[in-house]
């Protein structure tokens, strides 16, 4: 139980605000951009991670031979779930290889969303994996790009090797409506995970 | 790619410098803050403040995340948790870490995703 959230006195209604993070992932040009544009209440903001202090012992991992500082951007939107939750959504970078960096970036998040596009599938393999090792409950969507063809569901399940109880759907990130019923598709698959620990215990 | 780029921009590394006044990065009570981390003002600003905190103080006298605060004020994550920390540490302002924030290995409480998918459904 969280201790931390003594209220003070004066302060009126409970527990005061709250936030949750979902991130958005997904290989390069995959739409994870777009997609927290199109669900976000407010302008998507760009924040920022110099990376100085990490590098002396990362240097030689991502190949950069002086130490010099380098910048990872994080796209993130939020939306007013109600007066007092905000959800924040995160697009991850575009460089996979930077993740590790973001300290904790996936840490504190309720899950993830893995975007994929259909045409050029290989791109979110890594993301997939990433999600895998850190133990990040996640969906897949599949963008539907205009010329994308027709994909079937299951067949793009099992080119990914996704297991039958992480849902895979389409989407179209551009629509606000279609981002929101991604995001409900994560929202339920984690009651699912949660009821299904709680029976276990 | 092996030559050193030397911001000699003021809004660069020496910028950052002054502000933090040489500090890289955040310890002690700032070293959990996340970039989904809401801070919220405790007190007002004083006069004599350095801008940069009077800044943050205004700017959460509604909860505003970590990034938020970063993107408006053009600071990067780990200066702005310098910042932060002076004034989480003077008890200036107050921090909310995202729920569920570390609960690794139990998942989010069945309430807080129902909250979660109302208010989605509502959009």
């Amino acid at each position: 139980m969280d201790l931390k959230g003594f209220d003070r006195p004066g302060r009126p209604g409970g527990s005061g605000p709250r936030s949750v993070k979902v991130m958005i992932a997904g290989g390069f040009g995959t739409g994870k951009t777009t997609m927290v544009r199109s669900v976000s209440d407010i302008k998507p903001l760009t924040t920022e991670e110099t990376l100085t202090q990490a590098s002396a012992d990362v240097d030689h991992l991502i190949g950069v031979a002086d130490k010099t500082e380098t910048t990872v951007s994080l796209d993130f939107g939020k939306i007013s779930l109600n007066e007092s939750l905000m959800l924040y959504l995160f697009g991850t970078p575009g460089q996979e290889r930077f993740w590790f960096l973001w300290n904790g970036l996936f840490k504190g998040a309720l899950g993830a969303v893995v975007l994929v596009d259909t045409r050029r599938l290989a791109s979110s393999f890594r993301a997939i994996e990433e999600m895998e090792r850190q133990d990040v409950p996640f969906v897949v969507a599949l963008n539907v790009f205009p010329d994308s063809k027709d994909y079937p569901v299951e067949e793009i399940r099992d080119a990914l090797d996704i297991p039958e109880h992480i849902p895979v759907v389409a989407c179209d990130a551009r629509d606000r409506a279609s981002s929101r019923d991604v995001l409900v598709t994560l929202i339920r698959h984690l009651k699912d995970r949660s009821a299904v620990a709680l029976e276990s215990r | 790619m092996s030559a050193p780029r030397r911001p000699t921009d003021p809004s660069g590394l020496e910028r950052y410098y002054v502000l933090t006044g040489g500090r890289s990065g955040p310890g002690g009570s700032a070293s959990s803050l996340d970039v989904a981390t809401l801070i919220v003002s405790l007190a007002a600003p004083v006069p004599g403040m350095q801008h940069e905190h009077e800044e943050i103080l205004r700017r959460c006298r509604d909860p505003l995340s970590v990034a938020e605060l970063g993107a408006h004020l053009g600071l990067p994550f780990n200066i702005l948790a310098v910042l932060l920390t002076d004034l989480l540490e003077a008890g200036r302002v107050e921090a909310r870490d995202p729920i569920p924030a570390h609960g690794v290995g139990r998942g989010p409480d069945l309430a807080l995703l129902e909250e979660v998918l109302s208010g989605l459904e509502r959009l």
